[in-house]
């Protein structure tokens, strides 16, 4: 189906919602003293949008306002997620410290928009409505970096991620429109019948790719556009920064797969993709180069961290060349295999930001002193926490993590990249040692005098509850995820 | 009931670790009786399986099978033969008498017991899965709970034995689950169910590979999947080179621990081989067996021996001398005849209670003096005699007297190398003379001579320490008597084992 302007609204509901919360929280911003409201106005309408988005779910794929917006389980599946990362972000930040530094009626308004625009990068089916979804993402992302009032480090990160951004999107749309050009329209499914006659110039399509690559591979932090994710995780306050660390990966991996799969690959037997905007170069390689470095380099980078955040930083880039892994085996497996690997991430990355926050509240700093003995400072509840989050992160079974990294091996040895794996595995092995760091901090060293106690931030409980059970849970009991995963994959196709 | 023995086995120790964690973390004792008390039902099915094991058979028994993750293929899928019950005997045991053997900690009480029941479960679950997945599970489930356990309640370096520990495991973890999944992506329908991989051991192909190195060794698939496993299981064995990890844990590790880790983590490595590598990659294991167990088997005999002769503190010696030790096992399992086979898993068997009851032993020595140092001891003999008398029986054991279970086992595996490999099996049996040596020279130097006299006032064995080791040196009498006990679980499932590879044999 495709559907015009009027009637698309009906199948526009969580977005609507969305953006009338947005709207909402500006107007309360004037008139109301007590800004915490706004926090759960906030949370009451991404509930509501969560509603919203999980009704639409199975709905026939159709595309809306002029073939501009796709709406398939893909792009809810996206959304559900960004939903979900919205609500952990705005419960951690109401019991956060740092954020009652910044203004919170525009916090709040900004990180809601920022989740609007990923709905798009999500959805958009024409590269115009995705760049601009990621526009939208990168501006209110820099804005909510640089929020921390007086703080140089927190605005020397939006800087340089306002420069990098800038780059990154401009080399992205010198890309876009070099594809524009040979495929003569901006539609995915136009560009798709381009590419199919395959008589474009091939060192040409190769330039564009490679551009429109690095610009969704920044929004990513693959290596090497990666350099701005370790200054901004460690400057902006810390919700954001848990914020962006899974639903900015999720949505740069949403418009990847999007636009190298459905709009340039098409869909062969038995669930396999075959990449035919050009052959003279074997993309497949390229991916393959481009995860081992990515992976290497974050775990390599991460060994010598001594601020948490910033290691945290290290660390999800090398889970994104991890995530991309999937991206190589062009096939269906390797794609569910990126969804459920997405979706743990999310969790486990969340809690490990949740436990930094509790610390951070406490202690006032993000360094790994400040995590000396914590076990026995009185916050017993979150080192636990920590500790599994952080083995679910390293691949250990039975948590989480480790099903996501099965699932992504088993993708891959399927295709027969045993090298890959290999690289893989190694790196999973020296990323052990920076995560058990913090967990021998924590639990084997006895706290000096000066580390006063640590009081777990009330709010901070329950979340942190859920997020470890789900860790634990899912990596026991997989089935229904992975179900969920390999539903999601219904892409509108004409 | 005794359609979920084995679940119960593997998951009673799991609902203790529960419990322990509600109970209030200062009722020390209460604590400890819990733990015990998780572990005595495992024992007693432990009891009644061998009891109730037909011995005649070679298929799986008392087997549990249920879906798991359907869209992979996926089972919780469990079950014994004659090699595991032994094994899980074993876990049974040690796991019991540990809880009283770790009666004195009391630093963060709640933590250690939770931690070792998990532990517990891992072990057990190992020996029990016949699902590869769920085998993985439980192999790395084990390593958690071993990192915590070496690194809070260890000595000195434990931050850094703990670290080892774990990098190197994991190290052959990862590489055994390429080759689960390798073997999974081969196998036709896609399966972890190790049983069926077993019966299609045929299809894994041994063409050498086209890709360097392989090409010039002459291997094929088989073959480096049958690496992939054996680098995983060999630093459990811990084989020469992967062998350095355990000094440094066993001497950091606190007794009860370095117990856990000789008597059945050590045995999970060879256990692996023979239930995986054996049945699954038969004509691999018979083109390597020669370089990679039996020769290497045969250097970790001496090598370990001569190490252990060079050690100054007790448990270092004991740590070595278990290197030297499983080396039987690897040279005895390449013999591939009944004497071979069955004398490496009775070895298996014997090695998990006699250097048990070393580390017990020397435990209880530095729970008295607070160091292990051979030479800072003399004459201990005439202060503890009760306790001299145990690390007599133990020692000897250990060097293989006749009459102790240590001596059927090590001239088994001799008997069954001598046929096939005489110069190995000649320099294995050095390796005797070389464990009589440091042990003979230890105890001489601990126990007899002049007594020290800053040690006059030691004090005696206690009655828990007693029940300890008393079951493990009756085990030693009674198998190296009658070792049948032991041989008639073993006889039929180990040969049904080597039938699998004999025929490949060139």
């Amino acid at each position: 189906m495709d559907l015009g302007n009027l009637a698309s609204l009906k199948l526009f509901h969580p977005e609507i919602v969305l953006a009338g919360t947005i709207i909402l929280l500006t107007i309360l911003d004037l008139v109301v003293a007590n800004k915490r409201l706004m926090a759960y106005v906030g949370l009451a309408g991404c509930l509501v949008a969560l509603g919203a988005t999980a009704e639409l779910y199975g709905t026939e794929p159709t595309l809306l306002f002029h073939r501009m917006v796709a709406l398939d389980n893909f792009a809810l599946f996206f959304k559900v997620l960004t939903l979900v990362a919205l609500i952990a972000a705005i419960w951690m930040s109401i019991g956060s410290g740092e954020v009652k530094q910044v203004h919170l009626g525009e916090y709040y308004i900004v990180m809601l928009t920022c989740g609007f625009g990923m709905f798009f990068m999500a959805s958009g089916s024409n590269l115009l409505m995705a760049y601009l979804g990621l526009e939208l993402v990168s501006l209110t992302s820099y804005i909510l970096t640089g929020m921390l009032p007086h703080n140089r480090r927190s605005a020397e990160a939006a800087l340089k991620y306002l420069i990098y951004g800038g780059v990154a999107s401009g080399t992205m749309i010198y890309g876009m429109s070099w594809v524009f050009g040979m495929a003569g329209s901006l539609d995915y499914a136009a560009i798709n019948a381009a590419m199919a006659q395959g008589d474009g110039n091939q060192t040409g399509l190769f330039i564009a790719f490679v551009f429109i690559l690095a610009g969704f591979g920044y929004k990513m932090a693959f290596a090497p556009f990666h350099m701005w994710s370790p200054d901004v995780y460690q400057g902006a306050p810390t919700p954001f920064t848990g914020f962006l660390s899974v639903a900015s990966n999720a949505a740069g991996l949403a418009i990847l797969i999007r636009f190298f799969y459905p709009a340039v690959s098409t869909l062969g037997q038995e669930g396999s993709w075959t990449f035919q905007a050009f052959s003279a170069v074997q993309w497949t390689d390229l991916l393959v180069a481009l995860s081992i470095v990515t992976m290497t380099w974050g775990n390599l980078a991460a060994l010598n961290q001594n601020n948490v955040k910033r290691l945290l930083a290290y660390s999800g880039i090398a889970h994104a060349g991890y995530i991309m892994m999937g991206l190589v085996v062009l096939n269906n497996d390797g794609l569910t295999a990126m969804l459920f690997y997405v979706v743990v991430y999310l969790i486990m990355n969340l809690g490990a930001f949740l436990v930094v926050m509790v610390v951070a509240n406490a202690t006032g700093r993000e360094d790994m002193e400040a995590y000396r003995g914590l076990a026995q400072r009185g916050a017993a509840f979150p080192a636990v926490c920590m500790a599994v989050f952080l083995f679910s992160l390293t691949g250990l079974p039975p948590l989480a993590g480790f099903i996501g990294k099965l699932l992504i091996f088993a993708a891959i040895i399927e295709g027969q990249f045993y090298i890959l794996a290999v690289v893989a595995l190694i790196n999973t092995v020296i990323s052990l040692y920076y995560y058990v760091r913090i967990v021998r901090t924590m639990f084997l060293d006895d706290p000096t005098p000066e580390d006063g106690p640590v009081a777990t931030t009330f709010s901070a409980v329950p979340l942190l509850g859920v997020l470890m059970v789900l860790t634990v849970v899912l990596g026991v009991y997989w089935g229904p995820l992975l179900d969920y995963s390999t539903g999601s994959l219904g892409f509108f196709m004409q | 009931m005794t359609e979920h023995v084995l679940s119960y086995m593997v998951f009673i120790p799991l609902a203790g670790m529960l419990v322990v964690l509600c109970l209030p973390s200062d009722r020390h004792d209460l604590i400890r009786w819990v733990s015990a008390a998780a572990t005595v039902p495992p024992l007693l099915l432990g009891i009644w399986l061998y009891a109730n094991f037909d011995t005649t058979t070679t298929s799986m028994q008392f087997v549990e099978r249920a879906a798991w993750i359907p869209a992979f293929n996926i089972e919780y899928y469990v079950g014994v033969d004659g090699l595991s019950v032994s094994m899980l005997l074993l876990t049974a045991l040690l796991s019991f008498l540990c809880i009283f053997a770790s009666w004195g900690i009391d630093k963060g009480v709640k933590g250690y017991f939770a931690l070792f029941l998990l532990l517990d479960t891992g072990m057990t679950g190992v020996f029990v899965a016949l699902d590869f997945v769920l085998f993985y599970v439980f192999w790395e489930v084990m390593l958690l709970p071993m990192y915590f356990l070496i690194g809070i309640w260890g000595g000195p370096r434990k931050e850094y034995a703990a670290i080892k520990f774990f990098l190197y495991t994991l190290l052959g973890s990862v590489l055994m689950l390429v080759a689960i999944l390798a073997l999974y992506f081969y196998s036709e329908p896609n399966t972890f169910d190790m049983t069926k991989l077993m019966d299609r051991s045929n299809l894994y192909g041994t063409e050498p590979l086209a890709m360097w190195p392989f090409n010039v060794w002459g291997w094929g698939f088989q073959h480096v999947v049958w690496m992939a496993l054996f680098i995983g299981f060999a630093i459990k064995i811990p084989a020469f080179p992967f062998h350095t990890w355990l000094p440094d844990a066993h001497v950091e590790a606190p007794t009860a621990i370095s117990v856990i880790l000789a008597g059945i983590l050590l045995k999970m490595g060879t256990y692996g081989i023979l239930r995986i590598n054996y049945p699954m990659l038969p004509e691999a294991t018979a083109d390597l067996a020669f370089w990679f167990l039996a020769a290497l088997g045969a250097w970790n005999i001496v090598y370990g021996g001569l190490c252990a002769m060079a050690q100054t503190d007790m448990k270092k010696l004991v740590a070595y001398s278990s290197v030297s030790h499983m080396g039987y096992v690897m040279l005895g399992m390449a013999a591939f005849n009944t004497q071979g086979i069955n004398g490496a898993v009775l070895q298996m068997f014997n090695h998990g209670c006699i250097t048990a009851m070393l580390f017990l032993l020397v435990g209880v020595i530095y729970d008295r003096a607070h160091h292990r140092e051979i030479n800072g001891f003399g004459g201990l003999a005439g202060i503890m005699p009760v306790y001299a008398g145990f690390t007599a029986l133990a020692f000897f054991a250990s060097m293989g007297l006749p009459g102790l279970s240590g001596f059927v086992s090590e001239v088994l595996v001799l008997l069954g190398a001598w046929p096939k490999y005489h110069a190995l099996t000649i320099v294995a049996a050095l390796g005797i003379v070389i464990t009589a040596g440091y042990m003979l020279w230890m105890m001489q130097r601990v126990y007899l001579g002049p007594p020290n006299e800053k040690y006059r006032d030691l004090p005696e064995i206690n009655g828990r320490e007693i029940f300890t080791l008393f079951p493990l040196g009756a085990i030693v009498v009674i198998v190296g008597v009658y070792p049948r006990v032991v041989l008639d679980l073993l006889q039929a499932s180990l040969n049904n084992i080597n039938q699998m590879v004999i025929s490949h044999l060139s």
